[in-house]
């Protein structure tokens, strides 16, 4: 398998496929309730590639893949519930795009860069994280208790959730794939330095590395240090230069940005 | 529970791979995954404990390759068959084919913004003083419950330092076995960031200078000595 492995392992499919009987009776049952009107979508032939791990697999035009169980799994399960009146669909989309396309790293890098010119306000971040992030309006569900960690020249911080996916959401948005991954989820709190080369990231010699295990509802926000060489650079400046790996720890912030870090 | 999900220092799983492009959702149903679960949380005919244990105690085999948006459907099915609020042949069925049983809020698109901006804070107002402070020598208790635990089983029996008080929080492996229909038994306690250190948890081949930071509650953690 040599292609990048998106989830815990990389298929999308379960291993348990529905019955023909239950697929039958979704094909022609569900609907989505919002279908045409949802942008941002990452297109399914992102997934094209995946198709040919199972070359041997018989391809009836009659037999949906495992992606579409899925996607009828989903459609099903989203029109019971509208039905049965637990959810709202139009609640549905509005979650859904206020993580698409409201809430990511951007604001994460606003706090570090007022933290980089604000000596005072540092001073907050680190007394108090939640209440000083959202002095500039970040907070809420998976930053209900914020803890800022600082890394300098001796020491360097790294954030991981052995045991499921929990990051700080209202300043980083949702995690990406790697960081839910098993290879991440395994290795970050054992050989934090291979992790790092993983990303192509050397520390000095003599660096002590330390690894946050959010085990709890406590969430970590890395701070990185500030780059030489931007001195008289001003905040919205400087937040261009912090990257959402810097705030992971998996990074560095550099005078050259890295890109990762979605507007 | 000894289950897969808890990876920390498991062998086998291979590079860390970023994606080209990072794609928060792999296909359209991954989206709908994040917002039906998010919507149905919104209920509040679970906690956020009971959700992950649904996740991680599905079939071993199935957490490995169902990806993670899957492994959130099959874990959101869990929980609503185990109320009742669906039943297995509207899952087949993919309709509703009897009432709807009464849930404490249904949360409509106009408050979605103000509902995620305020959260869930698991902080409580301490009964009583922590037994712990910063620097102490604590060990972490070594107990193999079959039920849900955030205690990583790496830490387990090992010996680290107190490094920060959280306050008092709810207890996720109690409100995690909150029984269904009654209310959430949060058993709040204090809450510590504990450090051990690499050598400690890994041997003489830990990585150099390497720290390990967790949170547990004092119910995990054993004093070495009186302050």
């Amino acid at each position: 398998m040599g292609h990048p492995l998106p989830v815990i392992l990389g298929s999308t499919a379960g291993p348990e496929a529905l019955s023909r009987e239950r697929k039958t009776a979704l094909l022609g049952a569900v609907h989505w309730p919002l279908d045409g009107i949802e942008p941002g979508f990452t297109p399914v032939a992102h997934l094209q590639p995946m198709a040919h791990d199972h070359p041997h697999e018989p391809d009836h035009a009659d037999h949906p893949s495992h992606l579409d169980e899925m996607d009828l799994r989903v459609r099903a399960l989203e029109t019971l519930l509208t039905e049965k009146g637990y959810v709202d669909p139009a609640a549905i989309e509005r979650l859904i795009q206020t993580y698409e396309v409201q809430v990511g790293p951007r604001n994460g890098a606003r706090v570090v860069a007022r933290a980089w010119v604000d000596a005072a306000y540092r001073e907050r971040l680190a007394a108090d994280a939640t209440a000083a992030i959202a002095e500039l309006g970040y907070s809420g569900r998976q930053g209900e208790h914020m803890v800022a960690v600082f890394n300098t020249p001796a020491e360097h911080h790294m954030v991981v959730c052995t045991l499921c996916s929990c990051y700080p959401w209202p300043v980083l948005g949702l995690p990406p794939a790697w960081y839910k991954s098993a290879p991440y989820r395994s290795r970050a709190v054992r050989e934090p330095r291979a992790v790092l080369a993983d990303f192509g990231v050397t520390l000095p010699e003599g660096t002590a590395l330390r690894v946050w295990d959010s085990t709890a509802e406590v969430r970590y926000l890395v701070v990185p240090t500030r780059p030489a060489g931007t001195e008289g650079w001003n905040e919205e400046q400087l937040a261009t230069l912090v990257s959402r790996n810097s705030m992971i720890g998996t990074g560095l912030a550099t005078a050259a940005p890295e890109t990762d870090a979605a507007p | 529970m000894n289950g897969i999900h808890d990876m920390g220092g498991m062998h086998g799983f291979g590079p860390v791979r970023p994606e080209p492009g990072e794609p928060l959702f792999h296909a359209p149903w991954e989206r709908r995954a994040l917002g039906l679960t998010l919507a149905m949380g919104a209920t509040g005919q679970w906690n956020i404990d009971q959700s992950r244990s649904a996740r991680e105690s599905l079939p071993a085999a199935t957490y490995l390759t169902a990806g993670y948006y899957g492994i959130w459907i099959r874990g959101l099915e869990k929980l609503l068959l185990a109320r009742g609020l669906v039943e297995a042949d509207e899952l087949d069925a993919g309709h509703a084919l009897r009432p709807a049983l009464p849930v404490a809020r249904v949360l409509k698109a106009d408050a979605v913004a103000a509902v995620l901006a305020r959260g869930s804070s698991t902080e409580r107002v301490p009964a009583q003083p922590a037994r712990l402070a910063v620097g102490d020598r604590v060990r972490a208790i070594n107990e193999h419950t079959a039920g849900h635990t955030r205690l990583p089983r790496y830490v387990r029996g090992h010996v680290g330092t107190v490094q920060r008080l959280h306050g008092v929080h709810v207890f996720a492996d109690r409100n995690a076995a909150s029984p269904v229909g009654m209310p959430f038994d949060e058993a709040p306690q204090w809450l510590y960031a504990v450090a051990f250190d690499g050598v400690e948890l890994w041997g003489r081949g830990a990585e150099p200078g390497l720290s390990v930071v967790v949170d547990a509650w004092e119910s995990s953690l054993v004093a070495l000595m009186e302050k």
